[in-house]
């Protein structure tokens, strides 16, 4: 658990129709090849995403165990896995490596997302070293994950359309994220599609408007002494909750 | 087929590998099928392990050691394949033809079974290099009637797709057409 605290924050949030996931990249060194270096989204089939916080080996032993299993219920009962099943499969992985002897548990705690084999309804699953798993409508986790995921409680509305959910994933890890645009990355999930990274450009124009939506807010407030509770949350950004 | 009765005649005995890749196979009645999956599941895990997509002369190698290594097994596969593709990269199309003995070949055109002793002169005689689709699909056309012409065995047809830079497609093709022997 202490390992998935310090790990980089991943944000899911569901919409409507889509669910969309947000990552905080570790900030790279000078010399550092940023295009090449592995993501903390990864695919575990054409329909089921998956990021996490914490060790990156870990799970790259992880994601290689779904994708395994993911492509092996392919083959053994001609269906696609579903977006429960393989978290299901997940969490017990991890959960047998508390148990048995000889083994450290997995310093990683996961999003699970995608859509179900000819269903739009979308999903997003956490799961965690111990092996618990849960569904969530919009989760944080990672590194200040308490901050983020009281700041989806405030705003998360039922039935987002695609760019009310990317906006509020991107806000979300804006609470945590200082650099702003270079250190985030965004994947989406639309029914029938594959795994869709929205480019640098765009997210960082998303971040550039949430910016001036912010300062807008905070020259009304200095102002008028009015719209207390956006005010508050507006104080935020960097707001380091103990966690660190 | 299953002994001297046919089960379904227009069943599709090709496998899409992956975007670009399209496996045709024929053989023993199960093995068929088992490793066209197997080789399927096996290709997209590979796929999403090392995020990139296997290009034709890749998948080919692949599905050749994989034939090799069951050959020498206790029960190998007795399966038969012929594999198109297009390369992602250079849009160069690819054509390899495989047996259960695990010789690979890439070839301009091929056949398997019965069908290559009344097709290759066919295709021998018509074929070039640069044909364009339209004169393959007619060159086909003299192939499945060449088979009607001359196969003992009455003949169901072909189901016909083609692969592109663009993926794979159906093509409808006219079964019904009636060839007379001579």
């Amino acid at each position: 658990m202490e390992a998935v605290k310090r790990g980089t924050c991943a944000v899911g949030v569901k919409g409507k129709d889509v669910v969309v996931l947000g990552c905080e990249k570790r900030s790279a060194l000078k010399l550092q090849d940023t295009r090449i270096t592995p993501s903390k989204i990864a695919m575990v089939d054409n329909h089921a995403v998956l990021a996490f916080a914490g060790l990156n080996a870990d799970a790259r032993i992880l994601i290689d165990k779904a994708r395994l299993e993911a492509q092996s219920h392919r083959l053994t009962v001609e269906d696609p896995v579903t977006i429960e099943y393989i978290t299901k499969y997940i969490a017990s992985v991890q959960q047998r490596y508390t148990q048995s002897g000889g083994v450290r548990p997995f310093g990683i705690s996961t999003l699970v997302v995608g859509f179900d084999p000819n269903d739009k309804t979308p999903r997003l699953y956490q799961t965690e070293p111990s092996g618990i798993y849960s569904a969530w409508k919009a989760n944080a986790i990672g590194r200040s994950s308490k901050t983020v995921r009281e700041f989806l409680e405030r705003n998360h509305q039922d039935e987002m359309d695609r760019e009310q959910t990317i906006q509020l994933t991107i806000k979300s890890l804006l609470e945590v994220v200082q650099t702003g645009a270079k250190n985030i990355e965004v994947a989406i999930m639309s029914p029938g599609q594959s795994i869709e990274m929205l480019p640098d450009d765009q997210i960082e124009a998303y971040v550039k408007s949430i910016e001036t939506e912010k300062q807008e807010e905070a020259a009304k407030k200095k102002t008028g002494r009015g719209g207390t509770t956006t005010a508050a949350i507006l104080t935020r950004p960097g707001g380091g909750e103990g966690s660190e | 087929m299953r002994g001297p009765t046919i089960l379904k005649a227009e069943d599709d005995k090709t496998k899409q590998l992956n975007e670009h890749n399209l496996m045709a196979f024929s053989g023993e009645a199960g093995d068929t099928v088992q490793f066209a999956e197997y080789i399927q599941a096996n290709i997209q895990l590979y796929t999403m392990r090392n995020d990139t997509e296997l290009g034709p002369n890749a998948v080919a190698s692949f599905v050749r050691g994989e034939m090799a290594r069951s050959l020498r097994s206790r029960n190998p596969y007795t399966v038969n394949l012929l594999l198109g593709g297009v390369d992602p990269i250079t849009h160069k199309p690819h054509l390899y033809w495989i047996d259960y003995l695990a010789s690979l070949a890439p070839v301009p055109y091929a056949a398997h079974g019965y069908a290559q002793y009344y097709c290759l002169s066919t295709l021998d005689k018509h074929h070039h290099p640069d044909i364009s689709l339209e004169e393959g699909m007619k060159l086909l056309e003299m192939c499945t009637d060449e088979l009607k012409r001359r196969l003992p065995i009455d003949y169901k047809g072909v189901l016909v797709k083609i692969v592109t830079k663009d993926g794979v497609q159906e093509v409808p093709f006219d079964n019904n057409r009636i060839v007379k022997s001579a």
